[in-house]
């Protein structure tokens, strides 16, 4: 019950987030057309100005906002005339979601293992080489690492695409680049909650009555350490699924990340919009998700 | 209430639940990993020509696009009368292919080509080229661009609303084969407006029947020497070669991926790579390589048609006294502006209009003379800077340089002449909207040349000019500009336009020019062929080819 209370919550509070989106945006000065040659004539803005409805007051442009979203219309982009926010949505996103689920792939394939082999020999070198790793991957920021992944695989050693996407190869170098920051949280995540368990009593108690390591160690330790992991991954899959503006610049990938920032600074009202509806969307659900999956693993949130 | 479970006791209560939960949640996360690779990787027959063009057009409607980059698009699938020389930027026969004019210099008749046809196959007649003039110009189509019609008959007229019967634009069809365009005054300058995008020549059909989408419409028929095949935002557009262009067998690419990005250091880690022929856009050289790059060969540099200055607010204290503006530009260091800061090998102007503009000669400007400076401001009544207010300098903070530039000019005011200027970086849309309400005190400006004459930049500063921006006006400035205008005698239009320059620099100084601008593109010449600097920067994709190697 909780549950679907939960789930019928989400449409009410992306309607909150986007009417601020909606208002917020357009109290920021100076509007789309704002150009550096003046308009024509005053004919030719106010021509244009209606043709997007600018010209009427702020109460029928949210009505009609509100009316096109009930229909799924998220209206046209006033930046990129020839497209409505459905058209550069349903062309951007695919690329984002793919890019950003490949980036979670590598996030855990590299974190998971990096932080389990962490905790099970801490102090030892696996523990010391995964933590200036970890470190690496939290300090190096992407903007400076995917340009040196760039000028290493690719410029030097011929390896790799430098940018574009469209081709196997192309997702490589930003998937990783994306990933590795995220890959570097997890890994910490794990390092210190399999520690943790590891010091438990039911661990001790696993031990005295034999328990195989290996055993031991997957069925009984990782679980409940895994908990911190599954929290972040909920806030860390919406991230990554909404693009990156900085990989997608740096390997001009057409994704949502690049709209994300420059629809603000074009004050492409609908597009931006737009974009924090399918942000908040995601977000609310994923976390709705990281709560189910909560309840899989801890009994102790199932049974409460 | 319910004691709580005990937590060591729940794991090892169901040994092997983890995996059995776990490997459901692995399958999918595989299948959706490795299921969503193909979805966003579609590969392309390779085109015969990539080109870099910088950002992505925000449309490639020819009469309602303004960016550079736009245009780039707009010029390869529609065009007009005229169209722009390869080689020099300067206008050549394009749909019409011969044209005369009255003794005037006020009728011009253009006589359309045999061979000019739709990529659909279907001729282009005179009836064409009116409808499109008249689309353009009609406030409904909202084109920013509309105003270089106000040279022809009723344009101004029909574009303010003033006139709304828009067969009265001064553009008529004589015969299927001619039009005739009426000017308000002999314009030296209109065949180059005619190789503009606003002057191309548009499908009726397609835009009566598909609106504000009739660009992306299936089957859409150009009048320019490529067609459109694909457009994936912030990617590419593929263009494909018209067949039933008239000069198709000149067109060098059959097809050409146009590429859009924002990042210069991307664009040329891909020219690097060899992924992309040439990079077209001026702003995607990274200032930063600057050095570097240009002791490349196959970096060029070409002067164009773009202006660096300083607007003075005139209706704000202390600028509306011309004597502190003066002061002011009389100290400015260029030279140390260009060789320090920008380091593109600009040239320092003191004049607004670029060198070389239409074979025009610029007079020298407010060249530096600190006594004189100090002279003026004194007289202004703030000698050795006392008493002057603190004064704002507005700047787009988009770029490094402007931030730079700012600096340098705060310390040179302070240096020189005990000013103290705060610096007020904004972000592009707000700077935009601060220029065109007069909310500032100084700000960072440029313009960009529409044609390859003077007055392109001259009647900017015209006092009724929609993109004066100062507040500053001089009827005598006015008066000098429609003058030169209405002179058919170009020696003597030339001179009258010095004229006005030198009023508009010496008298007024609403504006302090700093240096004109330059270009940079990336290309090697022993593989591609057909791209040459101007300065009107223009480069016709359909010139353009890679060399058999």
């Amino acid at each position: 019950m909780n549950l679907l209370r939960r789930l019928l919550l989400v449409p009410l509070l992306v309607w909150i987030v986007a009417t601020l989106a909606f208002f917020l945006m357009r109290a920021a000065p100076g509007g789309p057309f704002d150009r550096e040659r003046a308009p024509a004539s005053k004919e030719v803005e106010a021509a244009l100005k209606a043709r997007y409805h600018l010209d009427e007051s702020l109460g029928r442009q949210y009505l009609r906002f509100l009316a096109g979203l009930a229909t799924g219309d998220l209206g046209p982009s006033f930046k990129y005339r020839h497209h409505s926010v459905n058209d550069i949505l349903a062309q951007a996103l695919p690329v984002s979601l793919t890019l950003g689920w490949l980036a979670f792939g590598t996030a855990l394939g590299i974190g998971i293992p990096a932080g389990f082999l962490g905790a099970v020999y801490r102090g030892r070198w696996p523990d010391w080489g995964g933590s200036f790793l970890v470190l690496a991957g939290v300090c190096i920021p992407t903007f400076v690492l995917a340009p040196l992944l760039v000028l290493f695989f690719s410029l030097k050693l011929g390896w790799l695409p430098v940018a574009l996407w469209g081709s196997l190869p192309q997702v490589l170098l930003p998937t990783f680049a994306l990933g590795l920051y995220f890959a570097a949280r997890v890994s910490r995540l794990l390092r210190e909650g399999l520690s943790e368990t590891l010091r438990a009593p039911f661990i001790m108690t696993a031990r005295a009555k034999g328990l195989g390591e290996f055993q031991l160690l997957l069925r009984h330790a990782l679980r409940p350490s895994l908990l911190p992991v599954i929290s972040y991954c909920g806030p860390m899959l919406a991230d990554l699924l909404t693009g990156s503006f900085v990989i997608e610049r740096v390997f001009q990938i057409p994704g949502t990340g690049a709209f994300f920032v420059n629809s603000f600074f074009s004050r492409d009202y609908p597009m931006m919009v737009g974009l924090v509806i399918v942000y908040s969307a995601l977000l609310l659900l994923l976390n709705l998700a990281t709560d189910l999956a909560y309840r899989w693993l801890d009994p102790r949130v199932r049974h409460a | 209430m319910r004691p709580p479970a005990p937590s060591q006791s729940a794991p090892a209560s169901r040994p092997g639940a983890f995996l059995r939960f776990a490997r459901p949640l692995l399958a999918l996360f595989a299948t959706l990993l490795f299921g969503l690779i193909p979805s966003g990787c579609r590969p392309r027959p390779p085109a015969d020509l990539v080109l870099h063009n910088g950002r992505e057009p925000e449309t490639i409607d020819p009469h309602i696009l303004t960016g550079q980059a736009d245009g780039r698009i707009g010029s390869a699938l529609f065009e007009g009368l005229t169209r722009f020389d390869p080689v020099t930027g300067s206008a050549i026969a394009g749909l019409a292919e011969s044209w005369s004019h009255s003794p005037d210099g006020k009728t011009y008749t253009f006589t359309l080509r045999t061979n000019a046809a739709w990529s659909t196959g279907q001729p282009i007649t005179a009836e064409d080229v009116v409808w499109s003039c008249q689309r353009a110009v009609d406030p409904k189509t909202a084109a920013d661009y509309a105003s270089q019609y106000f040279y022809i008959e009723n344009g101004e007229a029909i574009c303010n609303g003033a006139e709304t019967n828009l067969a009265r634009l001064g553009v008529i069809a004589t015969s299927p084969r001619t039009v005739r365009i009426q000017l308000t005054n002999p314009t030296p300058f209109i065949l180059e407006l005619l190789a503009s995008r606003v002057f191309a020549v548009v499908p009726r059909a397609a835009i009566e029947r598909y609106g504000d989408q009739w660009i992306r419409s299936p089957d859409l028929p150009c009048s320019g020497p490529y067609t459109l095949e694909s457009w994936r935002v912030n990617d590419r557009i593929r263009l494909r070669a018209n067949p039933h262009y008239w000069d198709a067998a000149h067109v060098r690419s059959k097809v050409v991926d146009v590429l859009a990005g924002d990042s210069p250091h991307t664009a040329l880690n891909l020219y690097l790579a060899g992924d992309v022929d040439f990079i077209v856009d001026k702003d995607m050289f990274p200032s930063e390589l600057a050095e570097a790059l240009q002791a490349r060969p196959d970096f060029h540099r070409y002067d164009y048609l773009g202006a660096y200055f300083v607007r003075f607010n005139c209706t704000r204290k202390p600028f509306t006294d011309p004597r502190v503006r003066r002061a002011l530009a009389l100290v400015v260091n260029r030279p140390r502006i260009v060789e320090r800061i920008t380091r593109m090998q600009e040239r320092p102007a003191s004049h607004l209009v670029p060198f070389g503009t239409g074979g025009y000669t610029p007079p020298a400007g407010l060249e530096p003379d600190l006594p004189l400076a100090r002279q003026l401001l004194a007289e202004a009544g703030y000698p050795d800077g006392a008493g002057f207010p603190t004064v704002e300098y507005t700047f787009n903070a988009e770029s490094k340089l402007h931030e730079h530039i700012a600096v340098e000019l705060q310390s040179t005011f302070r240096e020189a002449l005990g000013i103290r200027i705060e610096l007020r970086p904004l972000e592009w849309k707000t700077y935009l909207n601060n220029m065109s309400k007069l909310d500032y005190d100084m700000m960072r400006s440029s313009w960009i040349g529409d044609y390859n004459d003077p007055n392109t930049f001259l009647d900017l500063f015209l006092s009724n000019g929609g993109n004066n921006r100062t507040g500053w006006g001089d009827p005598e400035f006015d008066q000098l500009i429609h003058t030169a205008n209405a002179t058919l005698d170009r020696t003597r239009r030339y001179e009258l336009l010095a004229q006005a320059e030198a009023r508009l620099l010496h008298v007024g100084a609403p504006i302090v020019p700093l240096y004109s601008y330059v270009g940079f593109y990336a290309l090697d010449t022993n593989r591609i062929t057909g791209v040459h600097g101007n300065l009107v920067d223009e480069h016709p994709f359909s010139a353009i080819g890679r060399l058999p190697r």
